[in-house]
This record gives C-alpha cells, sequence and structure tokens, in this order.
C-alpha cells in the first residue's frame, strides 16, 4: 500500500456497532498515520466513527454520503 | 540547595493529586478494565474508580442482541433518533479509550446452553455476567491491566445482580478478587484493589435495590447530567416479543442454533408463521423494505406487482401451495387488500413465477400465526 492509498473497510450492510469494530480490528494491524476509508451502509457509522476517532486520537478526513453508501476516510493517530 | 527543600520530587506531587494509588517508590499506577454498557452505573463504576487516580480503560461486548445500534439504522420512523452508540459516547464522556469486542460466536453457547438457565424470557443474565467477566479477565492478563471494574448492584436486577449471585460471577468467572464493584462494594468483602490499597474502600459505595436514586444523586454529583436510561436493559432477549420470535427459530429448525442474520431478521418485519416448515418476514415499511432488500437474494422472496405492497422474505422450504397461500397472505399487507385479485411475483433461486390471488381478509389469519 502506497502512503496515498487508503486501507480500506468494507463495512456494507453491518449495522453498528460492527463497522465500527472492523474498523478498530483494522487500526490495530496499521502504523500509525495510516489513512483508511471505511465504506457502509447504516447511518450510524456518521456518529460512532467520529466518536471513536476523538477516544483513541484517530482524525477524520472527509465524510460523504454516496448512492446510499456512507464513506468515512480517517489518518490513523500517532 | 535551599531550593530543592523546596521542590517536591515528581513522585510526590503524583502521591498528592492521586493519593490512594500511586505508589511514590515504584511509580505503580495501577489499571483497571470497565465493562462499559452504556448505561449510567457503569459510567459511575468507572468514574468512581477515575477519581481515585487508577488508570481506566473501557471494554464493551458486542453479543449481536445488543439494543445499541442495529434498532436505530433500519425504520425509518427512527431516521431521525440521535444514533449514538451510548458504550462509545460514555467513553468519550469519561474521557477513556473503549475496546468494543465482537464476541458473537462466543456467545452462542452462552445463549443456548446457560447453566444458570433463563430469565423472565430467553436472557441469560447470569450466564452472561460471567461471560463477559471472564472475557475481561482474559483481557487484563493479556494487557498487563489488573483489576476489572463492573456497575453491578446488589438487588438491581433479579436474576444476575443479587447477594447470592455476587460471588458466582466472580468465582465462575475466574476474575475472583480482581473484580471490584465500587456502586456496592461495602457490602460485600473487600476485594484485592481495596487490600492492596489501589483504591480507598472508603471512597467506594454501599448501594443495594432496585431504586436508582443514589446514582442519579451520584451522577449529579459528578456533573453528570446526560446518560442513557434504558428502559429494561440494553438486550433484546430480555423483551417478550423478541423472545417469542427466537424460540419459534429454534422450534422450526429443531435445534437451537443461530446465525448473526437470524437474529438481526428477528427484529425486522411482521412474522407471520402459516406453517412449522415456512415463515413470512413482511417489511413494515419503507425502512424495512430496504433492510431486507439486502436479504431477498438469499431467500424466497415475495413482491405485488399489481399493487404496491411490501417486499417478503419466506424463511424454509415453502412448496407450491405454500407461496399461494403466502401470496394471499402478502396481499393482505398491499394497497391491493380491498381489491378483488392481488397479483404478487415470487422469486426462488433466481427463477420468477406470478400468482393471482385474492387477498386474505384479517379474520381469516389466525392469532397463533403470528409471531
Amino acid at each position: 500500500m502506497d502512503a496515498v492509498t487508503p486501507h480500506r473497510v468494507d463495512a456494507r450492510g453491518l449495522l453498528c456497532p460492527l463497522p465500527v469494530i472492523r474498523l478498530q480490528d483494522a487500526a490495530k494491524t496499521l502504523p500509525p498515520n495510516s489513512l483508511v476509508e471505511l465504506i457502509g451502509t447504516d447511518p450510524g457509522i456518521l456518529n460512532d466513527v467520529p466518536a471513536w476517532c476523538r477516544i483513541n486520537g484517530h482524525q477524520i478526513l472527509e465524510s460523504r454520503e454516496e448512492n446510499g453508501e456512507f464513506h468515512v476516510l480517517l489518518k490513523l493517530g500517532e | 540547595m535551599v531550593l530543592q527543600k523546596h521542590i517536591r520530587p515528581f513522585s510526590d506531587i503524583i502521591s498528592i493529586i492521586f493519593p490512594a494509588v500511586i505508589d511514590p517508590m515504584t511509580q505503580f499506577q495501577p489499571k483497571a478494565v470497565a465493562l462499559i454498557s452504556g448505561g449510567l452505573d457503569s459510567m459511575l463504576a468507572a468514574k468512581v474508580v477515575m477519581e481515585q487516580g487508577v488508570h481506566v480503560e473501557g471494554i464493551n461486548f458486542y453479543t449481536g442482541f445488543c439494543v445499541e445500534g442495529h434498532t436505530h439504522a433500519i425504520r425509518k420512523k427512527d431516521r431521525n433518533k440521535p444514533k449514538r452508540n451510548n458504550a462509545l459516547w460514555v467513553a468519550e464522556q469519561l474521557g477513556i479509550k473503549l475496546h468494543i469486542v465482537d464476541v458473537i460466536e462466543e456467545y452462542k453457547d452462552v445463549l443456548t446452553n446457560p447453566r444458570h438457565g433463563y430469565g423472565a424470557n430467553l436472557n441469560p443474565c447470569l450466564d452472561c455476567k460471567i461471560f463477559m467477566v471472564g472475557k475481561a479477565k482474559q483481557w487484563i492478563q493479556d494487557n498487563g491491566f489488573d483489576f476489572i471494574i463492573t456497575g453491578e448492584v446488589i438487588g438491581q436486577r433479579p436474576k444476575s445482580q443479587r447477594k447470592e449471585t455476587m460471588p458466582i460471577v466472580a468465582r465462575e468467572s475466574g476474575a475472583d478478587d480482581r473484580l471490584l464493584r465500587p456502586l456496592c462494594a461495602k457490602n460485600l468483602p473487600p476485594t484485592l484493589p481495596e487490600r492492596e490499597g489501589w483504591v480507598d474502600r472508603e471512597k467506594l459505595y454501599d448501594f443495594s435495590g432496585r431504586t436508582r436514586k443514589p446514582q442519579m444523586a451520584l451522577a449529579k454529583q459528578f456533573g453528570l447530567v446526560d446518560y442513557a436510561q434504558p428502559a429494561g436493559g440494553c438486550c433484546f432477549l430480555t423483551d417478550e416479543n423478541y423472545s417469542r420470535k427466537l424460540s419459534d427459530l429454534w422450534q422450526a429448525r429443531g435445534e437451537k442454533q443461530y446465525e448473526l442474520d437470524d437474529i438481526m431478521l428477528l427484529k425486522v418485519g411482521r412474522h407471520i408463521r402459516p406453517a412449522p416448515h415456512f415463515k413470512l418476514i413482511v417489511a413494515r415499511e419503507e425502512g424495512e423494505g430496504r433492510f431486507l432488500q439486502g436479504y431477498k437474494n438469499r431467500f424466497t422472496h415475495l413482491q405485488p406487482v399489481s399493487h404496491g405492497g411490501p417486499l417478503t422474505l419466506i424463511d424454509g422450504k415453502p412448496s407450491e401451495q405454500d407461496l399461494e397461500l403466502a401470496a394471499r397472505i402478502l396481499a393482505r399487507y398491499s394497497q391491493g387488500r380491498d381489491a378483488e385479485m392481488v397479483e404478487v411475483e415470487a422469486t426462488q433461486a433466481g427463477q420468477s413465477r406470478f400468482f393471482k390471488v385474492p387477498p386474505m381478509k384479517p379474520h381469516e389469519i389466525p392469532a397463533e400465526w403470528m409471531l
């Protein structure tokens, strides 16, 4: 994976908190400052992922809805 | 040199800030993991221990039956409700890390074979608590933590939080005296964290019974004004209707087994079982219809074509005659409910066929079919 290609976590079809759990598990395997893109269909991720980021010192870079799917791009903390 | 006499070593300063715990000689700061459900009690329990200078992190177990999350996402009428995950929210309020652990697979054995039996519904509360504390015990061992905190209060819950069950949870989970219940600790023998001086027993509490007043007063004292107050707990298994549908599922399959999709679908739609070998799951509104769309390719499914109407999944192995009956039931919930005939498309393994059927009248659907 190069520096600008985010690691992708596909949580489509999963209901919260499973997308956060998948994201948390992926983050454990990635180095600090990695970019991660979470894709999900449960609108709850728009609340839960920012909360999870605030708790763990990660940073949301972008979140958007596209064709009924929610994309959240974030940068892992140190 | 004179100046030095007035400068306290860092360890002294820390021991003034956190008098109960940090050993100035060894710099040891005890670490505890708190089971965070998202409710008030676990929030307070963690806070009480944090106030004594202990490093606290939260842990939350996702069984698949937690009321959090998926309930909010499905029904259109709930779309405008706040969708926060209460465990995450509590962790944020407390300023602690939260580890959410997927225990869906392991929890199946807890639910299907509870050693201590069920509560009023299919809630295996005592086994559930033992399981979660046991998982937390494993977690503290793996992560170098010292003890476990729960928000249990003696007499708060009829099945799992009684004077007699407190030692059972500690013993059978393997946590033993590394399990601290700060809200009712004074009603129980001192635990390791108290005996070691990691926490000051005098600053713990002696709450008991079902009243919530002491917790609300303590929350006020801590300046906590916004907290979840789930009615009937945070688990679908305490819900009578949900438990009835789960019981029906097990009976129909001839075994107490389930997958995550099964337990999700039990929360959605009308469940109608006209015969032991098949049931209908009829979407009640747009949000549920959208949710069921994600499952339709894995099920035989029906949709009215002559009139508007809900997507319906068939769980089981329906015959041709069963499909026609299902089409009549579905027609009753379509916009053609008063029409003479409704045309319904049934799709099974990618093959479609069409039924023109008279909608069933409400009184023709026996009450016992409705789960």
